[in-house]
């Protein structure tokens, strides 16, 4: 809750900066599109096509757009800029913004009475005058409900861009999914639509000022709308810049590490934030571009993800040649923290003893007759080809599930085997059971601290965080993991975080 | 030396759709100052594009046409627009502007102060006999038929112009109003010295309000003249458009006792 104002704040600044960046865009070319028509079918077919891609992936194409940008500019121009999130999320929401405006401008304009528009010419007026004096307050109606809709779908849809790096009342969504806390998930909806409701009410009031010639009510309206942005402006103003970025992926166990690791360097009194809930894809490019100072990442997951590998190598191997590669980014593997999060095949640890199944191995014979559940990504990653590879397994079907509910799925007998994490807390509290895997099919996913280029050399920083590593094993992590997946004031990731420190801090 | 026409058109031709439609066919045709005249002709006779050339709401194909002694086609268009009234079928009046904001369109358009427009609105409310306090600041929809053409009347002479063009201006009115709101407009057009030409289906109206008519056909002019010229010519369709009135005429004079007090 104490989040309330930044999240707010971050949300109204970057909806409106891409409400306004969307109108600058579509209305001046609504007006030059009204009397050309290929124009104007082409626009309202893009901005249409534009529609149909879902929020999520508009906002999540939208960086490495920028940051592809943003190399190209620093070749040629010699100057770059930050391709995470305000910028993107700016972007894409103005995108989005862009429909509805144009649509009924272009409506509300060609819907205006011709012989109104012969009075105009007739009485003298130039074309700029009858566009100024007569069209548009004749289509304003049609265009401030345009505008409108546009400010709800881009307020809606700005809590999609928490995973881009743009904090926003999304982080109370994103955040209350991944560690199951409804209550988070409902504030965030809820705070989401109270702006909406607030914004298109003070849109109404000044659409209602206009139409009836009521300056107090336009007025109102208009001060109103001030009022938020300059309330929304004042926080960030305000709040002394922290100079530390802690960035956290998608899930639980990384909510709980950002927040060890944010407080392990505000104990050293450096200033630190976290960034949380951010996409995979996002995160390591937000750590070399500099967005973000330090995260923590698996092993596996950037061997086979960042740096597409599809051999697998012992532990000790793809860390020293991963510390290589991530070098020559200027990339500070810093070290291990002591546990594992790897993909692991898992079963109830009832039905595999009573059909006597410990190993992968063991499952061949039957997986036939059984189905299997991943992540969203398990499916297409390889160590998944290389699982099926090395055991040869087929199994009846497949299906993808959101992570949390996967354990519950295989605890209750709907799939019979899942593709879980081995940190997960969730194993030990539905008495699952890992299936080893003898033929080392899947690579070792040791959770690692990386820096970013900046703080190579920042031997404060570094200090602070090097109790961590090494300290932390598989059975802390669980049992921090389980903690935070509760939903009372002790399940927060800052609580479960000062749980685990004083937990191993002491070693 | 006979006074310069205040409107000359001379061997005017405009058609549309590449040339397939022949809306005005080579017309000469001369509005002395201070004169009324009235254009008649069916749908498609070319009236309403004739009188659009004179203001350049439409563009001549061919020959010339001089306002107040100047070719049209070398003054800058708005202008010439703004120093000509024009008199839209059923007022063509801006539905979000007010009353006063109708008629004080072009003063505003011309750079007029505002206390000098506000003044000009009030005149003109007097003179189409509408009631200041009562009618300034309504809108459009608020007001009947017949109080909306005086507001474009209005309007039209706001910026005191010589020439006043008017395109079936009392056709959507009821006859009583209509009657009313023609004979107002005739005297003002005396008092004012105006030089009006008003476009008309309507045969009867032309000849019981104008000094002269004009009959368009099929783009061409085919007579122009006094009530009694038309009367004498012997044109088919003149004849025909002259019947009407003529056979009313009869009819009403038939019909209504001539020593009734009416």
């Amino acid at each position: 809750m104490s989040h309330l104002p930044d999240y707010l704040g971050s949300h109204v600044r970057v909806s409106v900066s891409a409400l306004a960046l969307g109108l600058l865009i579509s209305l001046p070319l609504a007006i030059v599109a009204r009397n050309r028509p290929v124009l104007r079918t082409a626009l309202l077919g893009l901005a249409s096509i534009v529609q149909t891609v879902p929020g999520l992936a508009l906002l999540a194409l939208f960086y490495p757009l920028l940051l592809a940008l943003a190399a190209l500019t620093a070749a040629w121009l010699g100057f770059s800029f930050s391709a995470f999130g305000f910028l993107p999320a700016v972007l894409a929401l103005a995108l989005y913004s862009m429909l509805p405006v144009l649509r009924n401008t272009i409506t509300g304009l060609s819907g205006v009475d011709p012989a109104v528009l012969e009075a105009a010419e007739g009485v003298g007026m130039t074309p700029r005058q009858s566009l100024t004096m007569v069209e548009l307050p004749l289509a304003l109606p049609v265009m401030m409900a345009g505008i409108r809709t546009a400010a709800v779908w881009v307020i809606g849809t700005a809590t999609l861009s928490t995973p881009i790096g743009q904090t926003s009342l999304g982080n109370y969504i994103f955040a209350g999914l991944q560690t199951q806390n409804w209550v988070f998930v409902l504030f965030g909806c809820f705070a989401a639509a109270v702006l909406a409701l607030v914004v298109d009410q003070l849109l109404a009031l000044i659409e209602n000022g206009l139409r009836n010639r009521s300056r107090i009510r336009t007025a109102l309206g208009g001060l109103g709308i001030a009022a938020l942005i300059a309330a929304m402006l004042v926080p960030a103003i305000a709040r002394p810049h922290a100079r530390y970025v802690v960035g956290a992926k998608t899930f639980t166990e990384q909510y709980v590490l950002s927040a060890l690791i944010a407080q392990r360097l505000q104990a050293a009194e450096l200033s630190a934030t976290t960034r949380a809930g951010l996409g995979s894809n996002v995160i390591f490019d937000a750590l070399a571009s500099g967005d973000i100072d330090v995260y923590v990442d698996y092993s596996g997951t950037l061997w086979a993800n960042q740096f597409h590998h599809t051999d697998i190598r012992p532990r000790a191997e793809l860390l020293g040649e991963l510390k290589a590669t991530l070098a020559k980014q200027n990339i500070t593997l810093f070290g291990e923290l002591g546990f594992e999060n790897a993909y692991a095949l898992v079963m109830p640890r009832k039905g595999a003893d009573e059909i006597g199944i410990h190993s992968v191995a063991d499952l061949a014979s039957r997986a036939a007759t059984m189905s299997i559940a991943g992540d969203y990504e398990f499916f297409s990653r390889p160590e998944w080809a290389g699982i099926q590879k090395a055991y040869g397994l087929t199994f009846r079907a497949q299906r993808q599930m959101q992570p949390d509910f996967m354990y519950a799925a295989v605890a209750s007998g709907e799939v019979d085997v899942i593709a879980g994490y081995t940190s997960d807390g969730l194993i030990a509290k539905y008495d699952l059971v890992t299936l080893a895997d003898d033929r080392h099919a899947i690579p070792p996913y040791d959770a690692i601290v990386l820096l970013s280029p900046k703080r190579r050399d920042d031997e404060a920083f570094k200090a602070a965080l090097r109790p961590l590593l090494g300290r932390i094993d598989i059975a802390e992590m669980r049992e921090a993991n389980l903690r935070a997946s509760g939903n009372d004031a002790s399940s927060s990731p800052d609580a479960v975080a000062r749980w685990l420190w004083e937990k191993v801090g002491g070693k | 030396m006979p006074a310069t026409p205040l409107i000359a058109y001379a061997h005017v031709g405009k058609s549309f759709d590449d040339g397939r439609v022949v809306a005005v066919d080579d017309v000469s045709l001369d509005v002395a100052e201070g004169e009324f005249l009235a254009v008649v002709g069916g749908s498609g006779s070319g009236k309403t594009t004739l009188l659009r050339l004179a203001n350049r709401l439409i563009e001549a194909d061919r020959g010339r046409i001089a306002v107040e002694g100047e070719d049209v086609s070398r003054i800058d268009p708005i202008l010439l627009r703004r120093r000509i009234g024009y008199v839209f079928q059923s007022g063509g009046l801006f539905p979000h502007l007010t009353v006063a904001g109708n008629i004080g369109i072009t003063p505003k358009l011309l750079g007029w102060p505002q206390a000098e427009i506000s003044a000009r609105v009030d005149e003109l409310l007097d003179l189409v006999r509408l009631d200041r306090a009562q009618h300034r600041d309504r809108l459009p929809h608020e007001l009947s038929g017949g109080q909306r053409q005086r507001v474009g009347v209005a309007r039209a002479l706001a910026a005191k112009p010589r020439i006043v063009l008017m395109d079936e201006p009392f056709g959507a009115l009821d006859p009583l109003t209509r009657d009313a709101l023609g004979d107002d407009y005739r005297t003002l057009h005396r008092e004012l010295g105006l030089t009006t030409v008003m476009i008309t289906h309507d045969m009867t109206e032309a000849l019981l309000l104008a000094d002269r008519v004009a009959v368009m056909h099929g783009g061409r002019l085919l007579a122009q003249g006094t009530p009694a010229d038309l009367s004498a010519s012997t044109d088919a369709y003149v004849g025909e458009l002259m019947r009407t009135p003529r056979r009313q005429a009869e009819r009403l004079g038939a019909l209504l006792p001539r020593d009734g007090a009416a």
